[in-house]
């Protein structure tokens, strides 16, 4: 997989989300599809956010105000004039990613824990301008009424379903190609030694702002179709800290130098979590989260990938 | 709203007041962050301990919040003590730190939150201290005793601190381990000791802090993770490791919420401050007072 | 040659014993299967304090109906999970209940915020849905299958402000001016819209019309402010931390009004009133139930008599005066509209509940066509001779007063709150 060609891998990916998406159909429940496109939907968040984090070594920890910023863009149009799905997402993504391009040139000069510590204090705003916009609700919450009829499929939550599907294959696509790009490698070197970086003549700053910003994109789009897929959004649930958690908690435990990784950790991580709500459903769940953290980051350094890739390595030998 | 001096200065008094709190607050985020550079954002979580602490000291026998926290400060000592040794088994030997450190304190928030919410509920829980009814009226300013007492034991704990690290040995062993590691060890001293010994002063000031903040309001366990914005905020607008810097930040930060508060509406006072830390982090990222 | 017949005759005596056998098991099987009530609460998260209290009054009444035989001859079972105030966890937490667990019959979660997500859901699916405390949440669906467990009557907005404003105005000399203040959050935002509407209808002057992030540490800015604008009367709308943080600073700052009041969340709970204790003195807030001579109904007392020690031991409200004889009276409507109807038809039971007039434990309550109920009951109680900080003096009649509605009154307005002893 390593050493195939990107066109190759967009067509396999898109092939092999078909056949997951077939599959499911087959599933008579629609409860899957609730769950699922949770856990999707984190497919993406943790890609978006490793891009920044794993890629380039910024910890952003305000994942949840760009988030929350794509699903606030479609109330905004909700409200405005009806627009289909994909096209919600679109603009959540130009959205999200306009605000990260601008917490790129804020936080130009800020490296390490600075840098962390002013994605918490963005978010503190943009909630706190959300929360006193009367427009989107405030902190009334805003009702979305979903149409009666989805598109291509009938079914509401399958179509919501799809959509996350194709954006999680793109957002992983895109992961990939920059991972074996030129872009990929600035964005490592910036991780390894930024000052080296840039005495090398690396065009660090453009780097980053191009992270920041695509990173920020992705996860706008990631939120766009959340106000469709739960009907009533108010700042405290949309701004909720799992997200901020749980985008980087996943690439943490699925593994943060390869595309690979936060797919693992959302898969892993997510399930856990939507069958922990059914089943175990209590405070429990809090301390799943808690006690895997901690788990993994204390024998799997790496991630997942990087235990496999431990095993792969020392069975070589 | 019309600009009294009166309402002026008391919403001044009052942020000074929230300050010294939020110092308190603060303070064991510096020196763990500040001049150990261990990201413990689970340093709400332990406050909030704090505060359940002095609950129980208090339901059951009947004692003064902040008598019962400084009855509690070994313990968290060596709880601190305890947590810096598995860290740095873990994670610090390894060398790659940060990241991962940071994920291993923000497993501990949590669990530290559900081990609470398991063992008391999730009602609100308060204390009865003899003080928190009185207030000391000045002219046009008031003094609640409920935030006077807190902020008072709290600049003390402040100065106590801050001539600790700079007149005892250990005081300076822990300013030496922060700036020049390798020197340190040049000069004899077991630097894993030092850390050690600075990171649990670091959770003992949790304790007290927690009593403040039962004092102050009715405290359940989920409410730490609205002070780890505040307290990071804090801590980088101080400038890290500087202890006049962060009380500094911690009065400028209450006195902005509050006169926000007062004159334009309390809704905007998170954005403002947030919005103050931005700007300083934008234009001088070393804080006010940085290194 | 006899034998074989034996046999033939006894083998087939078997099998018609096995089938006989078989059938009885399958009738009792039957039978004892149970009807399933599933749910989401909050459990964990904000509004946990409140969920917890309404899934042991939840409890106490399916052990109740179990303990008399059950519904339709069938044992009651409680499906529950837990929502952690989370509205994104509903959708997923009501599709698997339905479609997996295949529940009978549904209740809401506590709070707009839990049921809202919920009610594409069941209405996809036909199902009755009692809301538990939402404001307003039918407004956008007008779903004929949805009841609301919320005395708030048709119009919620003005009945949360209406009777704090209908008493205050009895004071004299006649308030002029009024303060409104609330929290940046939904219960607050629709209390403070109501009290700004009555307060321009009774031609007062609003002073102060400002509202606060729930995260505040110090409410004595906000207080000095609402002081230096001089109203006659202020409006509080609140959560739990932010109303025992607003009443300290009111008392340490000295606020003189001659009302002080309004939708306080919190002050319900035990904890609060224990902790606050003489603080709360002249308070006009509003309340549920409380216990005076005119809220004795039928039940109620028995009801508390259970819910209190099991609420202790779980850590949640002791006193159980709010949310709890409500989750209750909601399951006793939703019962009774089983066994009157004799089925599970979610059809039936709706079009039932909507034609009756229902005894609980809350009183006589009738659901209108939007599902709220016909006649608000939100009661206004003020805080008098409160001493010390000991919750039995809350379970006896004479510290909570009620001033409004007339029907349940018990007492007049003690104003001006500036000079009530505190």
């Amino acid at each position: 997989m390593g050493r195939m060609r990107n066109s190759t891998f967009w067509a396999a990916a898109f092939a092999v989300g078909a056949v997951f998406f077939g599959l499911s159909l087959l599933v008579p429940n629609d409860y899957y599809f609730f769950a699922g496109y949770v856990v999707l939907q984190y497919i993406v968040l943790a890609t978006a956010w490793n891009i920044l984090g794993g890629y380039t070594g910024y910890v952003n920890f305000g994942s949840a105000a760009f988030f929350a910023l794509g699903a606030y863009s479609t109330v905004v149009m909700y409200k405005l004039l009806p627009l289909p799905v994909p096209l919600l997402v679109v603009i959540g993504g130009v959205i999200s990613g306009a605000v990260g391009l601008g917490m790129g040139y804020l936080t130009l000069r800020l490296r390490g824990a600075f840098f962390s510590i002013a994605t918490l204090a963005l978010a503190v705003v943009v909630q706190t301008l959300i929360t006193n916009w009367d427009f989107v609700g405030g902190s009334r919450g805003a009702y979305i009424i979903r149409p009666a009829h989805a598109p291509l499929l009938g079914n509401y939550i399958q179509y919501l379903f799809l959509v996350m599907l194709v954006l999680a294959v793109i957002a992983v696509g895109i992961a990939r190609s920059i991972e074996r790009s030129r872009l990929g490698f600035g964005f490592s070197s910036i991780r390894d030694d930024e000052q080296a970086a840039e005495a090398a003549g690396v065009p660090t700053l453009r780097l980053k702002l191009v992270a920041t910003t695509l990173s920020g994109a992705l996860m706008g789009m990631a939120g766009a179709p959340l106000p469709y897929y739960v009907t009533y959004l108010d700042p405290a649930s949309g701004f909720n800290l799992a997200y901020a958690v749980n985008s980087i908690a996943m690439p943490l435990i699925g593994g943060m130098t390869s595309w690979i990784g936060p797919i693992i950790g959302a898969v892993f991580l997510g399930t856990i979590q939507q069958l922990a709500t059914v089943t175990i459903s209590s405070a429990l769940n809090l301390l799943i989260v808690g006690a895997l953290l901690v788990l993994f980051v204390v024998i799997a350094p790496n991630g997942i990938v990087g235990l496999v890739e431990s095993r792969l390595r020392a069975r070589r030998r | 709203m019309e600009i009294s001096l009166d309402l002026l200065l008391s919403a001044i008094m009052a942020g000074i007041l929230l300050g010294g709190f939020y110092a308190a607050v603060t303070v064991g985020v510096s020196i763990s962050f500040g001049m150990l550079d261990i990201v413990n954002i689970a340093h709400p979580a332990f406050i909030i301990l704090g505060s359940y602490a002095a609950y129980i000291l208090n339901a059951s026998f009947g004692l003064d919040p902040i008598l019962a926290a400084f009855l509690m400060l070994p313990v968290f000592y060596a709880l601190g003590a305890a947590i810096y040794q598995i860290y740095h088994l873990v994670f610090e030997r390894r060398g790659d730190e940060a990241l991962r450190g940071l994920a291993f304190f923000f497993g501990l928030l949590f669990i530290t939150e559900v081990a609470l919410v398991l063992v008391f509920g999730v009602d609100y829980r308060f204390v009865n201290a003899a003080y928190v009814g009185i207030t000391l009226h000045y002219g046009p300013i008031d003094l609640p005793l409920r935030m006077l007492v807190p902020f008072a034991i709290s600049i003390l704990l402040m100065i106590g601190l801050q001539l600790f690290l700079s007149c005892s040995f250990i005081g300076r062993a822990i300013q030496a381990v922060s700036q020049d590691r390798l020197a340190l060890q040049l000069m004899a001293a077991n630097p894993t000791k030092i850390k050690r010994i600075a990171f649990a002063i670091s959770i003992a000031t949790a304790a007290l802090a927690g009593a403040f903040l039962i004092i102050i309001q009715p405290v359940e366990p989920s409410i730490g993770r609205d002070y780890i914005g505040r307290v990071f905020a804090i801590c980088v607008l101080g400038g890290l490791g500087s202890f006049p810097g962060l009380v500094a930040a911690a009065l400028l930060l209450g006195v902005v919420e509050s006169v926000t508060s007062t004159f334009y509406g309390p809704s905007w006072a998170p954005a403002v401050a947030f919005g103050f830390l931005l700007l300083t982090l934008a234009l001088r990222p070393a804080g006010l007072m940085g290194r | 040659m006899w034998s074989k017949a034996h046999s033939t005759m006894r083998t087939s005596l078997l099998a018609s014993l096995i089938a006989i056998a078989t059938s009885l098991f399958a009738v009792a099987a039957s039978a004892a299967e149970p009807i399933k009530i599933g749910f989401g609460m909050a459990l964990t998260g904000g509004l946990a304090g409140n969920g917890k209290a309404a899934l042991i009054a939840m409890q106490i009444w399916a052990d109740e109906v179990n303990a008399k035989g059950g519904l339709l001859g069938r044992p009651v079972q409680l499906v529950y999970y837990d929502d952690q105030t989370n509205p994104a966890t509903v959708p997923g937490i009501y599709t698997k209940l339905l479609d997996v667990d295949k529940v009978d019959l549904v209740m809401s979660g506590y709070g707009t915020n839990l049921q809202a997500p919920a009610m594409p859901i069941v209405m996809a699916h036909g199902m009755t849905f009692i809301g538990l405390f939402g404001l307003a949440v039918n407004d956008q669906f007008h779903y004929d299958r949805f009841f609301q467990m919320q005395p708030n009557g048709p119009n919620a907005k003005l009945s949360l402000a209406q009777g704090f404003f209908e008493a205050a105005m009895t004071a004299k000399p006649t308030p002029k001016t009024v303060a409104i203040v609330g929290a940046d959050a939904e219960f607050p935002k629709v209390a403070t819209e109501g009290a700004r509407e009555l307060a321009k209808k009774l031609g007062l002057k609003i002073v102060y019309d400002r509202s606060y992030p729930p995260a505040t540490v110090d409410f004595a800015p906000v207080v000095r402010a609402i002081q230096a604008a001089g109203p006659d009367l202020v409006f509080l709308a609140s959560y739990p931390p932010d109303s025992a943080g607003m009443i300290r600073a009111v008392n340490e700052v000295g606020l003189k009004a001659t009302v002080f009041g309004g939708g306080l969340i919190g002050l319900q709970f035990a904890s609060l009133k224990q902790q606050l204790g003489p603080l709360l003195n002249g308070i006009v807030y509003y309340d549920l139930y409380v216990p005076a001579p005119t809220l004795n109904f039928p039940g109620i007392a028995a009801f508390l008599a259970k819910y209190q020690p099991k609420a202790v031991a779980a850590g949640a409200d002791a006193l159980g005066f709010y949310l709890p004889p409500f989750a209750y009276a909601g399951m006793q409507i939703l019962g009774g509209a089983v066994e009157a109807t004799k089925s599970l038809d979610q059809k039936k039971i709706a079009e039932y509940i909507h034609h009756t007039t229902f005894k609980t434990v809350v009183g006589e309550i009738k659901f209108g066509p939007d599902g709220e109920w016909v006649e608000p009951r939100i009661l206004f109680v003020q805080y008098r001779g409160i001493t010390g900080h000991d919750l039995e003096q809350f379970k006896k009649v004479g510290t909570q007063v009620v001033v409004y509605p007339a029907q349940y009154k018990s007492g007049d307005l003690e104003a001006p709150f500036s000079e009530i002893k505190h």
